[in-house]
């Protein structure tokens, strides 16, 4: 028999039993649903992560003070003064893989403009931080080399911090506000980053030279961390490397010492948020499976019960001509329509809910098209593998006991 | 090339049933012309059954020789079986075996969806023309159920002549039917007889097998008695001579 005819014959063997069909579905439904939308969750937030990452610039190097000493107690990073300008201008000079550097050094404290107050971390740092942090300027200007030898007090401000310090709507620029007990002039105002994805306010903050901040906030000499951005993605390996041989130099570690500074990579940080969401996929695309696979069983079930209950339909269709195959082939393609057809509504389905879901959860997702690929394949061998032996018992029946069957 | 249709010669067929030999025929021999309209009578346990597995191709002879329309089925692989049942045995079931939920078009087509050579519009239009031949013009979309026994087995015969096998092999056609309705099939296949289809009608009933031209008699295995006869009654004038209506 041709194959258009057996779809054909497989099709109406269905329509004749509409909700058994439906029901034997289900299961492959729900799999397939739930595959596609758990995995566009996946890809959803994954790819939400790495955008707001390469915001935060891609190619940037974070280094930061540690603890070398062994079998001492350990405490927070920050709270190890090991990061000096020495260690920027050695960078500086001896990395060539280094295309921007800032220190940072920050503080937090209370932000005050007349009667408005709002607490708030001033950041020190040197106009190129600017560049390494994707920050832009929306009014006034950055402050100049020269306003970091001279340690200027001015300041540029944030969106958060301008809406909180000047709720009239007034332009801010040219005011003097205080951070702390310390004036300082405002001359800029950022351009707006918006929410962070780790639910942080990335406009909650005043921008500094890191000589005000240092000398004039936290009288110290040293900073909390260094950043940098090497001169492309690709080099931040090198830039890596070159980091670790000149601050090794300036603190003056012999071989074997362990670090007191480690260094980070935008990369670096990817990969293990990644690593992180892509096992959550994994898991939950895993639970999904399993509903495929019992859907698989249903219909493997419901097969077996159609040959019993065909059996005389078999031996008639054998008597008056069909061979084995043709008999296996349209119990087969019957339960490659049911699992085929219950892949389709899933999908449907599944992306629906891939469509719906943002707007109700604020769940971003990303559908994409190698889940509804991988999950309509599966369908298939699916219906293929649960249907085979089912419709392997229907061609082998002897057509003298099938015809006589009750 | 004779026009035997079917060559019988000592054919033997032999059951193991455990550790028991059941010999169910013990050496058959008969032929059949074209043209012929042979009735195959035995008591329940003469080999009748396992005479028509053979004849229908369904079974093979343990031993002896099965020509049927100069092929020898003996030889055949499974499949190949399949294709000799599609084209040349046109089967006819004592319980009609239409496939329910089906139109009465769809259920004559089916013998025609087995033979690849045979294309959608023909198999449509032998189709019809085999509803025709039986008389159920008018009646094509109508599934089994909406159909009487006498109309079932009329849309039986219409599947069994579509794909215009040399023999028509029915079993027991009638045995589900009332005299009047058994009647009328007789004088339907006495007038595809006349029309020179062969047919070999396996029944138990005598009066069913006065309509044919020549009966086999089987007993114990063996052929019993195979005579020609002298006076075949019509169908027809059968039909014809039973009381108007016993209806009440």
């Amino acid at each position: 028999m041709k194959i258009l005819n057996l779809i054909i014959l497989a099709l109406k063997a269905l329509q004749r039993n509409k909700l058994r069909a439906l029901l034997t579905m289900l299961g492959i439904i729900i799999g397939v649903a739930s595959v596609i939308t758990m995995m566009s969750i996946g890809e959803g937030s994954k790819q939400s992560i790495n955008a707001s990452l390469s915001s935060m610039g891609s190619n940037m190097i974070t280094i930061m003070p540690f603890s070398n000493e062994p079998g001492g107690a350990r405490l927070m990073g920050s709270s190890f003064k090991t990061l000096t300008i020495k260690d920027v201008e050695a960078l500086q000079k001896d990395a060539p893989h280094i295309a921007n550097i800032s220190p940072l050094a920050s503080s937090s404290g209370q932000s005050i403009n007349g009667a408005s107050n709002w607490p708030t971390t001033i950041q020190g740092v040197s106009p190129e931080y600017m560049e390494i942090r994707k920050l832009s300027v929306k009014d006034g200007i950055i402050f100049s080399e020269q306003d970091v030898k001279s340690s200027a007090k001015v300041c540029l401000l944030g969106k958060t911090v301008v809406d909180n310090l000047f709720p009239g709507g007034e332009s801010p620029l040219g005011k003097i506000i205080r951070f702390g007990k310390i004036p300082m002039q405002v001359i800029g105002v950022l351009t707006p980053k918006g929410t962070s994805n780790f639910g942080q306010d990335q406009d909650d903050i005043i921008i500094a030279p890191y000589t005000t901040v240092q000398k004039r906030v936290l009288s110290s000499i040293y900073f909390g961390q260094i950043y940098a951005s090497a001169t492309k993605e690709d080099d931040s390996d090198a830039a890596v490397a070159e980091v670790n041989t000149v601050l090794r130099e300036t603190h003056k570690l012999r071989d074997g010492e362990e670090n007191d500074f480690q260094v980070r990579t935008q990369a670096e940080l990817m990969t293990m948020l990644n690593s992180t969401s892509s096992m959550m996929t994994a898991l939950l695309t895993a639970v999904a499976s399993i509903s495929l696979v019992i859907g698989g069983i249903g219909i493997m079930n419901i097969m077996y019960v159609s040959v019993t209950e065909r059996t005389r339909e078999i031996g008639l269709r054998m008597s008056i001509g069909a061979r084995g195959i043709d008999i296996l082939l349209q119990f087969l393609i019957e339960a490659v329509m049911i699992s085929i057809t219950g892949g389709v509504i899933g999908v449907i389905l599944g992306i629906s809910a891939a469509l719906i879901l943002p707007a109700i959860l604020n769940w971003p997702t990303v559908i994409s098209e190698s889940s509804i690929i991988i999950s309509f394949l599966v369908c298939a061998v699916t219906g293929i593998f649960f249907g085979y032996y089912p419709a392997l018992k229907a061609s082998g029946l002897d057509p003298i006991e099938a015809l006589r069957y009750e | 090339m004779s026009d035997k249709i079917l060559d019988i010669q000592n054919v033997k067929r032999e059951f193991i049933m455990g550790t028991e030999v059941v010999r169910a025929l013990k050496g058959v021999s008969f032929d059949v012309n074209g043209g012929e309209f042979v009735t195959i009578m035995g008591s329940s346990g003469s080999g009748k059954t396992t005479l028509l597995n053979m004849l229908g191709c369904l079974d093979k002879p343990t031993e002896g020789i099965y020509m049927l329309d100069n092929v020898n089925v003996k030889d055949l692989s499974r499949d190949e079986l399949a294709k000799l049942r599609n084209t040349k045995i046109g089967f006819v079931f004592q319980a009609y075996n239409l496939l329910p939920r089906t139109s009465a078009l769809e259920n004559v087509e089916l013998p025609l969806l087995y033979n690849p050579t045979i294309g959608t519009k023909e198999r449509k239009e032998r189709a019809i023309a085999a509803l025709q031949a039986v008389k159920l013009d008018g009646r094509f979309d109508h599934t089994p159920n909406q159909l009487s026994g006498g109309q079932q087995q009329r849309v039986a015969i219409a599947r069994a002549l579509v794909n215009e096998p040399v023999m028509i092999l029915a079993d027991e056609a009638t045995g589900n039917l009332d005299t009047r309705t058994s009647y009328e099939i007789m004088s339907l296949m006495q007038e595809l007889n006349e029309k020179g289809k062969t047919i070999v009608f396996v029944t138990h009933e005598p009066d069913i097998a006065a309509f044919s031209t020549r009966t086999v008699m089987l007993r114990d295995g063996k052929v019993q008695k195979d005579t020609m006869n002298a006076n075949r009654r019509s169908a027809k004038e059968a039909l014809a001579s039973l009381p108007e209506s016993d209806d009440y």
